[in-house]
């Protein structure tokens, strides 16, 4: 291999981080000696400590919250070795080394083979292929002034963005598992669209080499600068055989005047065993500040994974004319628990939000969404239209709606529609009579149930989601 | 029809099913050959839907007792989606409505699984567009129905058109149609009558579970038999669903033992 070809595939090793802490992981326990090791072994400036030290003393003033309706036991923060988060997966020689039931998941997914080489860390040279792409792209967005790297990376190279807009969205001491995660983030993305420029592609975690070192603690950052716009994809739909307990994440956006942010996630982090033994908790806070006028801010989610799944990428519309919108399919199976929705804070005048959340419940789960729609006294002729509808699958899940609705304003018109259905016997005979099977009678159906989310994916990752859920309710009929 | 070339299709001996320990099935022999179109009459609550159903393999029906062979295959111990693949169709009295799946997918799927089973080529969305509009006209269908998710907001006309549709499509061996007249103005009926007896031929069957004669002045059937309490009380050729028309169905009571007598 060329040196060229070394350093590039090299790429995440460049600070030292990945080989250090293998020599050195920090003793479990949360402490300020533990923040200040993590800060001092990134090189992070003095405010960014501060900044941490801050968070810490907010958490230790805090409880963790209890109104979710989700069940799990006391998480003990003190047997998690915060340095470590970021571990580095193990380097394996060749796809023969892969776990075959990963291998299988790929298969139903069709990821493509060079993706399921990286994704279930096969060696680099292996993965050759992406990581070339990979610098392509990054070269290409440069020209045009986009930023697009780790945090990490971003904290050396372009302080001055991450110390004026770090924690204005979510401020460190916002909620408990947000305060966590400003005390402790070790790694995650930032993005940075220059004023006037329409990012030219969607900006995958995919593309970003670096990506798969970050740990437990994300924290992620987007900005959109005057008349800028981007459309952010975030994970894959390969499970991550990840044994971390708690995965709490911190994501802002910031779009200014004229800002367009489209963010889109399809989570399937590993969801626990049928009998609901392991998962991850997905703890994650995601907001976006709808700045400047006529900014809009569009999240777009596939839950599928994670034994927990606890979020609410909410929009704080602040700018006159803002836009914010919500698209959500959250699929529980087994004994998975997902309490999730969103908050669509009206500040500004004539905003506008949507909310369409789709949950579909099967096996013993238990599905929840939960949403605020807030219109403050300053945001007049604000509109809202909320649709939430569930399905069950089988008689032991369960779907809940939760929504809150404030509104200070007599000018504004909020909507709401529920509704919730069954995926009946008769349907599934219909299909049957028909020469279809069970599962891909629920797939289809299900297909059909998660269309108006669907059409806001990113055309590749739609047909992605669209086979995780097929292959995400298998065996959940029949 | 009967000709010496035809073959036997499905064979029905003493065929009981009951629902949730209730016995609905009390003993049924049918045999239908290829080219022959029966019709199953009887009054609310005989059994002839239930049988439709249990011929189909809907799992809320228990069969009790008796044999179904299906073109020389063992029908009872095949799941519902391989009977359909082997070539057995049922309309449905009441088709299912399914939210948010389009039409075109939905036949375009059950269509290419036959396709499969039957060694065929799968046609891909182009190709099939063409061929079900070609399969529309048959049945005066709008081009818009293909874009509207399968039976949601259809009239009452439209979902049976939409079953004898699909009817065409799978090309099945045995046809099975429950109450397809059923909710159809006189119009709509011809429409349907019409589709049906262009795709009936030599090599297919079909059995027609009515309760009126009013379909069979458009379907004419061989046989017409009559059900009653969960079993076959008379046998008979089309004549015998005008006779039932004029006189109803105390008739029966009165004369099943000569009538059925004289007409076996």
């Amino acid at each position: 291999m060329s040196a060229v070809l070394q350093s590039l595939v090299n790429q995440p090793y460049k600070h030292g981080f990945v080989t250090e802490i293998e020599s050195d992981i920090a003793p479990k326990g949360l402490n300020e000696e533990t923040i200040r090791l993590i800060s001092t072994k990134k090189n992070e400036p003095e405010w960014l400590l501060s900044f941490r030290l801050k968070a810490y003393q907010k958490w230790l003033t805090m409880t963790a919250p209890e109104w979710q309706n989700v069940h799990y036991p006391k998480i003990d923060f003190q047997a998690i070795s915060y340095y470590s988060a970021p571990k580095p997966k193990k380097k394996l020689a060749s796809m023969d080394e892969v776990d075959p039931e990963l291998l299988r998941t790929f298969e139903k997914l069709g990821v493509p083979m060079h993706e399921r080489a990286a994704l279930a860390g096969v060696a680099v040279d292996v993965i050759f292929d992406s990581v070339s792409v990979a610098t392509t792209y990054k070269e290409k967005l440069a020209e045009v002034g986009i930023i697009f790297c780790s945090i990490s990376e971003a904290v050396q190279n372009h302080p001055e963005l991450i110390q004026k807009y770090l924690g204005s969205v979510v401020p460190v001491g916002d909620n408990y598992f947000a305060a966590l995660n400003s005390a402790v983030f070790t790694d995650g993305s930032f993005c940075f669209i220059p004023k006037g420029v329409k990012c030219p592609m969607d900006l995958s975690t995919y593309f970003r080499i670096n990506t798969e070192g970050s740990g437990q603690f994300e924290r992620t950052l987007i900005i959109a600068e005057e008349g800028a716009s981007v459309s952010y994809l975030e994970g894959c739909t390969a499970p991550r055989f990840d044994t971390n307990q708690l995965h709490a994440a911190v994501v802002e956006l910031i779009a200014l005047d004229n800002a367009d942010i489209k963010y889109s996630t399809v989570q399937n982090w590993y969801a626990g065993d049928e009998n609901g033994v392991g998962g991850i908790y997905n703890f994650v806070t995601k907001r976006g500040l709808a700045k400047g006028v006529n900014s809009r801010i569009s999240w777009t989610q596939v839950e599928t994974g994670s034994a927990i799944t606890w979020k609410y990428p909410s929009c704080i519309l602040r700018g006159d004319n803002s836009v914010g919108e919500f698209y959500s399919v959250a699929v529980t199976n087994n004994y998975q628990q997902a309490d999730t929705g969103t908050k669509m804070i009206h500040l500004g005048k004539n905003t506008r939000s949507t909310i369409v959340s789709k949950g579909i419940s099967s096996g013993h789960s238990n599905s929840s969404y939960r949403g605020l729609v807030r219109i403050t006294p300053t945001a007049e002729n604000a509109r809202n239209y909320s649709q939430c509808d569930s399905m069950l699958i089988g008689d032991q899940c369960g779907a809940h709606t939760f929504p809150y609705i404030q509104v200070h304003n007599n000018s504004a018109k909020v909507e709401h529609e529920a509704s919730t259905s069954k995926i009946g016997e008769d349907q599934l005979f219909y299909f049957s009579q028909r020469g279809i099977d069970a599962e891909e009678a629920v797939s289809m159906i299900i297909n059909g149930f998660c269309k108006d989310v669907f059409q806001q994916l990113p055309m590749e990752f739609a047909v992605e989601a669209t086979k995780l859920l097929s292959f995400k309710l298998e065996g959940s009929v029949g | 029809m009967n000709d010496k070339h035809s073959t036997t299709i499905l064979s029905v001996q003493g065929l009981r099913a009951s629902i949730n320990g209730t016995a609905i099935l009390k003993g049924i022999d049918l045999t239908v050959k290829s080219g022959e179109i029966h019709a199953i009459m009887g009054l609310n609550g005989s059994g002839k839907s239930t049988f439709a159903k249990v011929l189909a393999g809907h799992s809320a029906y228990e069969v009790t007792g008796g044999s179904i062979q299906f073109e020389g295959k063992n029908l009872l111990e095949l799941p519902p989606e391989e009977r359909a693949r082997a070539g057995l169709f049922l309309a449905f009295q009441y088709p299912i409505e399914i939210p948010g799946v389009a039409n075109t997918q939905f036949l375009r799927l059950a269509y290419n699984t036959v396709q499969t089973q039957r060694g065929k080529e799968e046609l891909d969305p182009l190709e099939f567009d063409d061929f079900v509009r070609e399969k529309m006209k048959l049945l005066d269908m709008k081009p818009d129905f293909l874009d509207r998710s399968v039976n949601e907001g259809f009239s009452g006309g439209e979902k049976k058109r939409n079953e004898i549709l699909q009817m065409a499509l799978l090309e099945p061996k045995l046809s099975i149609l429950d109450e397809t007249d059923s909710g159809l103005d006189i119009d709509a009926l011809k429409i349907v009558a019409n589709g049906v007896n262009q795709i009936a031929n030599k090599n297919n069957a079909m059995i027609l579970v009515t309760h009126y004669q009013r379909l069979l002045d458009y379907i004419v059937p061989d046989f017409v038999h009559v059900m009653q309490a969960g079993s076959i009380v008379m046998t008979g050729g089309k004549e015998l669903a005008l006779e039932l028309e004029t006189r109803g169905y105390d008739w029966i009571n009165a004369n099943k033992q000569s009538v059925a007598g004289v007409i076996a």
